[in-house]
C-alpha cells in the first residue's frame, strides 16, 4: 500500500514536470502560422499592416500570420535574441539599412536570390536593394525607402518675413535668429541628438553637406578631419547660440515629432512619418503648416559642388535562415511589399517600386492620398541624395563611439577634434579586430 | 525508516529539482564558461578560447573603471537617501499619527509600479518641451525658461537616482517599519526613566536594535542598486555622453547591441564579484554575532 502510495505521488510529480513543458498548444496541422517582426515607427502604422495581413490571410487560408510591434530601438537586440531559439521567435523581420552585415555574418538571413523575380528586381529602385544585397546575394526583400526630410513651418516663416526656406546651413542659422528675435518660437531648431543611431544619421546629413565622408577611400576614419570637425562645431555653436534646442541632446526622432507638431519649433530633420503626424489634428496643431525644402548644405560643400545631402533610413524585410516555413513567410512578404498594396498604402510610406514615380503611374501615386502630392515631390528631390552609413559588421559598435564622441563635444565634456579623434581611433582598433 | 522518507522526499522532489537547477545553475555556469571565450553573435559562430582575456581587458578598459565609478555613485547616493528618507518616514509611521494607516499603504504605490513604467512616467515628468517638473518650476517662479534636465552631463545621473528613490525608498521604509513594530517599549521607557532624551534613546537604542533590519535593507538595496538597468534604459540610454552609463547597461551594450557574448558574460561575473563584496563589507560592518545571541 505504502509502495502503491509511492509511486502515485512519483507519477503526479512527473505528470506535473510534463504538463509544465508540453502544454504549447498544438496549431492545426494545414494552417501555418508565421511570425513576423517589424517596426512602430516610421513607415506604415501598425493597425494598417494588420489590415495588409488580414488581407493576406483571407488569400491564403493555410497561412496565419501573427505580427509583432517594436520601437526602432527595441528591434535589433530582439532579433538577436530571437535567432537563439530553434526554430526562431520570427520567421521574418524588418532589418535597417545599418544591419544586413552584421546578420549575414551571424548567419542570421536566409539567401533569397533565387526567389527575387526578373519583376521584383527591375522594377524595385536599384538603391533599394543596397540594404540587402551583398557580394551578389539577395537575403531580403525592400519595404521602406526612407530618408532624413528637411521640414520647416511656412506659418512661422511668413511671420518673421522669411519668403523662402534656407537653402545653406548658414541661412538657416539667419534665418533662426530673425525667429528667435521675434519670440515665434524660444528655440527655432529641433534635432534628434540623443544617444542613439539618430544623432549618427544628422551627423551624416552634415557632414555629406559639407562634402565630408564618413571614411576615405581606403576604408580609414575620415570623419575626424577638418570637414568632420567643422560641422561638429556647426552643430555646438548653434547650441550655445540658443537656436538649436538644447533639448535635442535627450530627443530622439519621436521627441523631435513631438516638438515639431506641438509648434515648439520652425525647422526639424526627421524621417518621413513626422508630415503626416504634423497634419493630424488629433495630435497636431500646426496642421497643415508643415513644408518640404530640399536638405540644405554647407556653402563650403555647395562651392566644392555637394548640390544635397541626407541619409539612408530604409529598411527591408528578410527570413530568418532556421525557419521551418521559407516559403510560406516568402509568399507574405511578397505580398506585403508588392506594388498594389504599397501604392494603396501610400500615405505613411512611399512604395519601393520605381515604375510607380514615371508617367501616369506618377499621377496615380500622388492623387493615392492626400499627403503624397507633397511627399512625393519630396521624396523624388531628397532620395538621390541619401548617403550609407559605413556597411561593416561592427556597425553598432563603431556607430556608438560616434555618438559618444559627438555628445561629449555637444556637452562641453571634450573639444569637437578630440571627441572625433577618440572616435576615430575605436573604429581603427574595431577594422583591426 | 527516517532513511528511507528522506530518500521518498528526494526522489520526488527530483523533477522539480532538475528543472530549477537547469534554469538557475546551469544558465550560471554556461556563462562561466562563455567569460573565458572569445563568442561572437550568431548561428555556428565559432568560439574562440582567450582565458581571462575577456576579464583582462575590461579591467584595463577606462570606460570600464569610469562606469564602475559612476555606478558606485548611483549606488551609494540612491541606497544613502533611501535609508534615511526609509528610516524617517519609517519613525513617523510608527508613532501613529493621523492618517498613518493611509500614508502605509500609499507607501506601496510607488513600489508596486513597474520599474518600465516608473521610468517611462519620469521622462515624461523630465521631458524638456512636456514636462510637469519644467511646468511646476515655472509656475513657482523658480526658473524663467524650460530646462532640458536630462539633456545636462552634470544632472542627469542625479535625476536618474532621483527617480529610483522615488520607486524603492518604500521597500526600506515598509522593512523599517516593519522591524520597528516587532521592538520591545520597555528598553526605552527605562531609558527615559534614566533621563535619556529622545535623540539619545534613538541612537543609542533603536538604531542598535534595528541594526538587523537595516542590513537586509542596506543589502538588498545595494545589491539591486548596483545591478540598476531598467531605469537607465528607459530614461537616458546611458546619456548624455555616458555620464549614466551604468555597468549593467554597458553589459547589455556588449552582450547584445555590439554581440560581443563572451565580453558580455565577463562584465557579469565581474558585477557579481562586485555585489559580493559590498555584501561581506556590510556583513563584516553590521553583524555581530554576541549582538544576536
Amino acid at each position: 500500500m505504502r509502495t502503491l502510495y509511492k509511486i502515485s505521488l512519483l507519477v503526479l510529480a512527473l505528470l506535473f514536470v510534463a504538463g509544465t513543458v508540453g502544454c504549447a498548444p498544438k496549431p492545426a496541422a494545414d494552417v501555418v502560422t508565421i511570425h513576423v517582426l517589424t517596426m512602430d515607427q516610421a513607415g506604415l502604422k501598425p493597425a494598417e499592416i494588420d489590415q495588409i495581413a488580414r488581407e493576406f490571410e483571407a488569400k491564403n487560408p493555410d497561412i496565419k500570420v501573427n505580427m509583432e510591434y517594436l520601437g526602432y530601438d527595441f528591434i535589433h537586440d530582439k532579433i538577436t535574441t530571437g535567432m537563439a531559439a530553434n526554430p526562431p521567435a520570427y520567421d521574418a523581420v524588418m532589418i535597417d539599412v545599418i544591419w544586413p552585415d552584421e546578420f549575414i555574418k551571424a548567419g542570421y538571413l536566409l539567401d533569397v536570390t533565387d526567389r527575387i523575380t526578373p519583376e521584383m528586381k527591375s522594377g524595385m529602385f536599384p538603391a533599394s536593394w543596397n540594404g540587402v544585397t551583398r557580394n551578389g546575394k539577395v537575403y531580403g526583400m525592400p519595404w521602406l525607402m526612407d530618408v532624413k526630410y528637411f521640414m520647416y513651418n511656412k506659418d512661422m516663416l511668413q511671420k518673421a518675413g522669411i519668403t523662402d526656406p534656407p537653402k545653406t546651413w548658414e541661412e538657416l542659422v539667419d534665418q533662426a535668429k530673425i525667429i528667435k528675435d521675434k519670440g515665434i518660437v524660444e528655440f527655432p531648431i529641433i534635432w534628434s541628438w540623443n544617444q542613439k543611431e539618430g544623432v549618427v544619421c544628422d551627423y551624416a546629413v552634415l557632414l555629406y553637406g559639407n562634402g565630408g565622408s564618413f571614411v576615405d577611400a581606403n576604408g580609414k576614419p575620415a570623419f575626424n578631419n577638418d570637414k568632420g570637425v567643422e560641422v561638429l562645431t556647426w552643430m555646438k555653436q548653434t547650441l550655445d547660440d540658443g537656436l538649436t534646442n538644447p533639448s535635442s541632446i535627450s530627443s530622439d526622432e519621436n521627441m523631435v515629432r513631438d516638438n515639431f507638431i506641438a509648434g515648439e519649433s520652425a525647422f526639424a530633420v526627421n524621417w518621413l512619418f513626422q508630415y503626416s503626424d504634423s497634419n493630424d489634428a488629433s495630435k497636431s496643431t500646426i496642421v497643415g503648416q508643415a513644408a518640404f525644402a530640399p536638405m540644405p548644405v554647407y556653402q563650403a560643400g555647395a562651392d566644392a559642388g555637394v548640390k544635397g545631402s541626407s541619409v539612408d533610413g530604409s529598411s527591408s524585410f528578410a527570413i530568418m535562415a532556421t525557419t521551418p516555413y521559407p516559403d510560406q513567410t516568402w509568399k507574405f512578404l511578397s505580398y506585403l511589399t508588392s506594388n498594389e498594396v504599397q501604392t494603396r498604402y501610400s500615405a505613411e510610406m512611399l512604395p519601393v517600386w520605381q515604375a510607380d514615380f514615371e508617367g501616369e503611374a506618377l499621377k496615380q501615386l500622388e492623387g493615392a492620398t492626400p499627403n503624397n502630392p507633397v511627399t512625393v515631390p519630396a521624396f523624388l528631390a531628397q532620395f538621390p541624395y541619401a548617403n550609407e552609413r559605413p556597411t561593416v559588421p561592427y556597425y553598432n559598435e563603431a556607430s556608438a563611439a560616434l555618438q559618444l564622441a559627438i555628445q561629449e563635444a555637444l556637452t562641453g565634456v571634450k573639444p569637437p577634434q578630440q571627441a572625433l579623434d577618440d572616435a576615430a581611433a575605436k573604429w581603427i582598433e574595431l577594422a583591426g579586430k | 525508516m527516517q532513511q528511507q522518507d528522506a530518500r521518498t522526499a528526494w526522489l520526488l522532489l527530483a523533477p522539480s529539482l532538475v528543472i530549477l537547477l537547469g534554469v538557475t545553475l546551469w544558465p550560471v555556469i554556461s556563462t562561466f564558461i562563455l567569460s573565458f571565450f572569445h563568442a561572437p553573435t550568431g548561428i555556428n559562430q565559432v568560439r574562440t578560447f582567450v582565458g581571462f582575456g575577456n576579464y583582462l581587458e575590461m579591467l584595463r578598459d577606462r570606460t570600464f573603471w569610469e562606469t564602475i565609478g559612476r555606478t558606485l555613485y548611483f549606488t551609494v547616493v540612491s541606497v544613502g537617501l533611501e535609508l534615511i528618507l526609509g528610516l524617517a518616514i519609517a519613525q513617523l509611521i510608527h508613532s501613529r499619527p493621523w492618517g498613518w494607516q493611509f500614508l502605509r499603504f500609499s507607501l506601496i504605490i510607488p513600489w508596486a509600479v513597474p520599474t518600465i513604467v516608473n521610468g517611462a512616467m519620469w521622462r515624461w515628468i523630465y521631458s524638456a518641451d512636456f514636462g510637469a517638473l519644467n511646468g511646476l518650476l515655472m509656475q513657482l517662479g523658480l526658473i524663467k525658461h524650460y530646462i532640458p534636465w536630462l539633456a545636462q552631463p552634470n544632472m542627469a545621473m542625479n535625476l536618474v537616482i532621483v527617480a529610483d528613490i522615488w520607486h524603492t525608498m518604500p521597500f526600506v521604509a515598509l522593512v523599517l517599519q516593519a522591524a520597528l513594530a516587532t521592538l520591545p517599549g520597555d528598553l526605552e521607557e527605562a531609558a527615559a526613566v534614566d533621563g535619556a532624551n529622545a535623540w539619545q534613546r534613538f541612537w543609542q537604542i533603536r538604531i542598535p536594535l534595528l541594526k538587523p533590519a537595516i542590513l537586509v535593507a542596506l543589502i538588498v538595496r545595494t545589491v539591486d542598486a548596483f545591478r540598476v538597468f531598467d531605469i537607465v534604459y528607459i530614461l537616458t540610454s546611458g546619456g548624455p555622453a555616458y555620464k549614466t552609463m551604468t555597468i549593467t547597461y554597458l553589459t547589455y551594450l556588449n552582450s547584445f547591441a555590439f554581440g560581443k557574448q563572451g565580453t558580455g558574460a565577463a562584465l557579469s561575473f565581474l558585477i557579481s564579484a562586485f555585489t559580493i563584496t559590498m555584501a561581506l563589507v556590510y556583513i563584516r560592518i553590521f553583524y555581530r554575532p554576541e549582538e544576536t545571541q
